[in-house]
């Protein structure tokens, strides 16, 4: 087996349009189209073999590139991830599966001091990419270790690219570029989210990671959102729109490399930003969004940046969760607190 | 002192005392079983089983939101608490349940934590069980903390730490391991090997000839043991706490059972395993060897049998009263136990939802 560390060239298939299809089955599909033009990605990690992934987002993968392709390791986080850095070493293109948020803390150490540095340590003579994904967050009622939302501690970790996509497209175009990506991808994808369905371009040329994008356009606040927050701040600018209020709707997408410059000009046209996340807000990537739109658009800002976060507390246990996830009521109560009487 | 190679090797074969056909081995009839203690376990499989399907029931009618269930691994989990003392510690998982209650912890406290209501139900101190743990082989090291604690304090405690043939795979069973017998720790490190870490079959964890062989590495002697067998359990696992006690440091006993039912009820097995292999176990069940055995010995009758399916019978009752009451856990609580003292941030918090609940009150009121 050859293997190739370029981008892929562009796909020369037959046109295959548009399909409506679930994020998990957008996923399926993008690690399926990239397979087939780069054989040297593999797939690997917990239950992700014949069984198709906990998720079934790996599913046929193993029956249709073989297990050499798609394969279950022994159950070790730090050994998945260590072993990843070596293929990568080695011309491979290893897409791993973190099975749920929390079960990815043993590859902590791998993640941080290897997989984020081999380029700058090795002055660009190595580098790992590798493409983390790592089913995340809360909203289907998991028990604990299972909703964590865990993008500040990779956020935080010079060398890592951090995307989360709230849409099916996104899904297949961010995975795409994310397997295409000379640099590690730690690849966040909102598991609540794995069953809404969208129109899914597959022969769109692949997407670019770094890139946020203005989902709703509005013109008396920006809500700025990711991942699994994203369609509650949709929702929430729908019902604002009843009210007579006009809110804009940002999907960051890209959380490293950060777009200042889409999320900035939408902020500025405006003058009033909302961040929304499901993270504990404290020291957040949240957090870093409204210090960046502070510093940036201080002059065109008519109140301060407010956030809408989880609070600082471990994930709460199934029951109790919708107090920790953003909610549009929550939005709302806090768009309305963007000094309106000053307008 | 360095042990004998060969004293730290697993017996050839698994450890077995009674035959799936519920007569004595050769192995057995030298060991002589206890008849009380037979009985006594016979009691907790039954419980232990009717708590197992229990709780598949509730799942199935959404009472509870998950169930890991160790039906066909009862001997197993009502070994590993029988043959613990009141000083000793219990260290399980997720799957662990039966253990749990059949260490004396109240059912209906274990599942809270499936129920969803929070994320532990027991106090820990009460019966001296750990939280049952889910991030794999993470509580091993816990489990020898404690036992290192108890030294240090000269205290007789002995503990047992639980974890699956899948979590042996992980670096923290080796370090569990290793930490143990560098500090000689009263730890008896019990696998149960059902064949299945979810999908992926034991073969894909490891290629030793057995789990119990990975003690010899740390120095640790290693036992291998019917897992469906109670009187073999009872004995092998019984030894390691007496020698555990004793202070001659840790031991390594694997179990081979079998998962009968999928991982939880989230998962479809059959996208992975064949019925036909799932049907070879059931003639190996824990229950009926036992049964047949104390039948067999005139310790146990038709009477008898009955008193204990009712024993067992009035617990599921109050495991199904337990969880069909619905108590609102309070939102207050939220804020609660993450640190010592709440910090300002979290009275901010807290103040910022009793605030929206109030308000929300007032509207409900108001319409
Ligand atoms: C660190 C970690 N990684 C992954 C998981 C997800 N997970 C839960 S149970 C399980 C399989 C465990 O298999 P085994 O140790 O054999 O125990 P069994 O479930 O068979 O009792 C996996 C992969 C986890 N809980 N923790
Ligand atoms: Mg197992």
């Amino acid at each position: 087996m050859t293997a190739t560390i370029q981008a892929p060239a562009p796909t020369t298939t037959p046109a295959r349009g548009v399909e409506t299809l679930t994020m998990a089955q957008a996923l399926n599909r993008a690690l399926r189209d990239s397979m087939a033009q780069d054989e040297s990605v593999l797939v690997f990690g917990e239950d992700v073999g014949p069984l198709g992934g906990v998720f079934r987002i790996t599913d046929g993968l193993t029956a249709e590139f073989g297990d050499q392709r798609c394969f279950d390791t022994p159950l070790a986080e730090a050994g998945i991830m260590g072993f990843a850095v070596g293929l990568a070493m080695n011309g491979m293109r290893p897409v791993v599966e973190m099975q749920f948020d929390a079960f990815a803390y043993p590859a902590f150490e791998q993640v941080v001091s290897h997989v984020a540095k081999l380029r700058n340590r090795t002055r660009g003579a190595l580098s790992a990419p590798i493409v983390i994904r790592i089913p995340y967050a809360g909203g289907i009622g998991g028990v604990e270790h299972h909703c964590d939302s865990s993008e500040a501690y990779y956020a935080h970790t010079p060398g890592l690219h951090v995307v989360s996509p709230s849409t099916p497209a996104d899904a297949y175009a961010l995975l795409r570029a994310a397997i295409a990506s000379p640099d590690p991808v730690v690849f966040l994808e909102p598991k609540k989210l794995y069953w809404a369905k969208g129109q899914v371009e597959l022969d769109a040329p692949a997407g670019e990671i770094g890139t946020a994008r203005v989902v709703r356009e509005g013109t008396d606040a920006t809500l700025i959102a990711y991942g699994p927050s994203v369609p509650t701040a949709l929702e929430a600018a729908e019902v604002a729109a009843t009210e007579g209020r006009s809110l804009q709707v940002v999907d960051v997408r890209s959380i490293v490399p950060f777009d200042d410059e889409t999320v900035c000009a939408a902020v500025r046209s405006t003058g009033r930003a909302v961040v929304i996340a499901e993270a504990s807000g404290f020291t957040s990537v949240a957090s870093e969004i409204a210090a960046r739109v502070t510093e940036r658009c201080f002059h065109h800002l008519a109140a301060p940046v407010r956030r809408v976060t989880g609070f600082d507390i471990p994930f709460p246990p199934p029951k109790l969760e919708h107090f920790q996830l953003p909610s549009v009521d929550r939005i709302l109560d806090t768009v309305d607190e963007l000094n309106w009487e000053d307008a | 002192m360095h042990r004998g190679i060969d004293s730290l090797l697993p017996s050839e074969e698994p450890v077995q005392h009674l035959g799936a056909d519920g007569r004595l081995t050769p192995l057995g009839e030298s060991a002589k079983p206890d008849d009380e203690a037979l009985l006594e376990g016979y009691a907790a499989l039954v419980a232990a089983r009717r708590l197992n399907d229990q709780a598949y029931a509730l799942v199935r009618q959404g009472r509870l939101a998950v169930y890991p269930s160790s039906h066909g691994q009862e001997a197993c989990q009502v070994a590993a608490s029988l043959v613990l003392g009141r000083q000793d510690w219990l260290f399980p998982t997720y799957r662990d349940s039966a253990a749990v209650v059949a260490r004396g912890v109240d059912p209906v406290e274990v599942l809270v934590l499936l129920k969803g209501d929070w994320h532990a139900g027991y106090d820990p101190r009460e019966h001296q069980v750990a939280p049952q743990a889910t991030p794999l082989a993470t509580q091993l090291l816990h489990a020898v903390g404690v036992a290192h604690a108890a030294t240090l304090r000269g205290e007789d405690t002995v503990v047992m730490a639980l974890c699956g043939d899948g979590a042996t795979s992980e670096g923290d069973f080796h370090e569990a391991l290793n930490f143990a017998a560098v500090f000689k720790s009263p730890v008896v490190f019990f696998v149960q090997n059902n064949e299945y870490a979810i999908s992926v079959p034991l073969a894909r964890q490891s290629v030793a000839p057995s789990l119990a062989h990975k003690g010899i590495g740390y120095g640790i002697p290693g036992e291998r043991v019917d897992g469906n067998d109670l009187a073999a359990l009872l004995s092998v696992l019984g030894d390691a706490v007496t020698r555990a006690r004793d202070g001659e440091g840790p031991q390594l006993v694997e179990a081979h059972t079998y998962r009968m039912q999928a991982h939880t009820n989230a998962d479809d097995a059959t996208r992975y395993r064949n019925d036909a292999d799932v049907q070879a176990w059931v003639h190996r069940d824990p229950l009926t060897r036992v049964e047949t055995y104390l039948r067999g010995r005139g310790l146990l009758d038709d009477a008898k049998a009955a008193d204990l399916a009712e024993a067992a019978e009035v617990v599921a009752a109050r495991v199904r009263d337990g969880l069909n009451t619905d108590v609102e856990p309070d939102h207050r609580k939220l804020f609660d136990h993450v640190y010592a003292r709440r910090t300002p941030q979290l009275e901010e918090q807290a103040a910022l939802v009793a605030d929206e609940l109030s308000r929300e009150t007032a509207t409900e009121d108001a319409r």
